[in-house]
């Protein structure tokens, strides 16, 4: 028989306190390893790609336009490593290290566009390319306006 | 009549019904952990040839449950209600392979909880005299909840040192009024406790305080102790969940013992790399369909309660600054 009057049990923590439990029994992130591998990663990315424009000013391009070349290589390479299933592998070692760099661009891109040709070419990857790399283009773009309209206003 | 609900939150039933068979399926990363063996069925790709992961998903919940169905060797015509949730907007997975099963379908949502709430109320069906048999599944696919819940499957990224994998895997049951099995004795139906948490990276923090509130609430109900059952399982808390539903139960003036621990700790080893462990509604049900009823039937373990665990929010309510509420459902399990 359901007794109603019986106590409730009760957690005897409250929300409060509860708060700085979460923070004494989860795991700090590892920052210092992080970094270390961001650099890592982040140095061999951005060394490929001065390869790449040491190789295009090679061939005779100028220097703009070396740089250029070096970055639709990198942006091509970039996409590639996500096809084939590569580049989230590297993004868990290389944390910042391989987001950064505009390989790890490229990989916001390709990803979603991969992710969700499955709903189709207009509500999938239409509408869905730029769910990750969308703040970036949002943000980026109005920040470099407001940059370059304070610039013109000085000179 | 008597009734059947005891103290406040919990029911017990007058005849218990009996688990008749049981099936799990899991992905290729779930087969190579520790209770890889454990598994009616190892997919050896997520995706099984299917056009998407939901698709795979929902075929995965299909064989799990015709798996239980031709593993008791009842024919599905004497089925009279089944029971099925998942993760997914809508429970689509379910929905689908309810499709194809044909059968009277009610869908649940508890989260990941949900295999514990489904044998809760299938054996209330059956307890109350509105069911003989009752068939329950759930299931969660790793990818299908990624891209509802967090990335792209392909983006680059690192995930919190709390964060959880879901598992891909559905598991199934079928209960009986009549049998030879384990028997289902008691379940207590937990309540929606929110202590605030708003990290969607830590969901194990978010839940504990409504497993570690079921669990105060069955032992105060049935006037028990810990040490009462050979195990404790709650669903999907990790490591990190586990941890904090210990603590928050020892202040509370409870010592859980060592026969608590977590199917989300089980079903994967430390060279996985999931961080704080399993989630999804796979990892308790197929943990609870492979290895605890295996090890009931063996009589290595008497008496087995599953305290599934779910965490009740949305992407939307995540985004839009909302904290995340947990809920915990029990159910008492005897060999």
């Amino acid at each position: 028989m359901a007794d109603q009057t019986q106590k409730k049990p009760l957690l005897s923590v409250t929300a409060e306190k509860y708060q700085t439990l979460i923070k004494q029994y989860t795991p700090k992130p590892t920052i210092i390893k992080n970094v270390v591998r961001a650099f890592i990663v982040g140095g061999i990315i951005c060394s490929i790609g001065q390869i790449f424009i040491n190789l295009f000013s090679s061939f005779g391009l100028a220097r703009v336009e070396a740089s250029t070349a070096a970055t639709a290589t990198m942006i091509f390479l970039g996409a590639l490593l996500t096809g084939l299933g590569v580049y989230d592998e590297i993004g868990k070692f290389g944390g910042a290290g391989s987001i950064v760099p505009v390989t790890g661009f490229a990989n916001s891109i390709v990803a979603p566009a991969m992710e969700f040709k499955r709903e189709g070419y207009v509500m999938g990857v239409g509408a869905k390319l730029f769910t990750v790399a969308g703040p970036v283009l949002v943000y980026g773009i109005t920040t470099s306006i407001v940059v370059g309209f304070v610039y013109f206003l000085l000179h | 009549m008597s009734l059947k609900r005891v103290g406040n939150q919990t029911v017990v039933f007058a005849k218990p019904p009996v688990i008749l068979s049981s099936y799990s399926i899991v992905g290729p990363k779930e087969g190579q952990g520790p209770l890889g063996k454990t598994f009616d069925k190892v997919w050896k790709d997520a995706l099984n040839g299917e056009k998407s992961w939901e698709v795979a998903e929902s075929k995965m919940l299909q064989e799990a449950m015709n798996g239980a169905i031709n593993q008791a060797s009842v024919p599905k015509e004497q089925i009279d209600f089944m029971l099925a949730g998942d993760l997914l907007n809508q429970i689509i997975s379910s929905n689908f392979a309810a499709r194809q099963m044909a059968l009277p379908f009610i869908g649940l949502y508890g989260a990941c909880s949900t295999m514990a709430l489904g044998i809760a109320v299938g054996s209330m069906l059956i307890d109350g005299g509105f069911a003989q048999k009752v068939l329950v599944g759930v299931s969660s696919h790793h990818d299908t909840a990624e891209r509802q819940y967090r990335l792209p499957t392909e983006q680059g990224a690192q995930r919190a040192m709390s964060a959880q994998w879901t598992v891909t895997g559905a598991g199934s049951v079928l209960l009986g009024s009549d049998g030879a099995g384990p028997r289902v004795t008691s379940a207590t139906i937990g309540r929606v406790i929110d202590f605030a948490v708003k990290d969607v990276n830590n969901m194990g923090a978010a839940m504990a305080p409504a497993v570690a509130d079921t669990i105060l609430n069955h032992f105060h109900d049935r006037q028990l102790r810990p040490v009462d059952y050979n195990l404790i399982a709650s669903g999907d808390l990790g490591a990190v969940g586990l941890a904090l539903a210990c603590e928050l139960l020892k202040q509370s003036g409870m010592n859980m013992g060592t026969n608590f621990t977590d199917c989300g700790v089980m079903i994967y080893d430390e060279s996985q790399d999931t961080h704080s462990g399993a989630s999804g509604c796979g990892c308790s049900s197929v943990v609870l369909a492979g290895d605890i009823l295996q090890r009931i039937k063996a009589g290595k373990l008497k008496r087995v309660m599953l305290v599934g665990s779910g965490a009740l929010h949305s992407p939307t309510s995540a985004l839009q600054g909302e904290s995340i509420p947990g809920i915990g459902h029990a159910v008492v399990i005897e060999g």
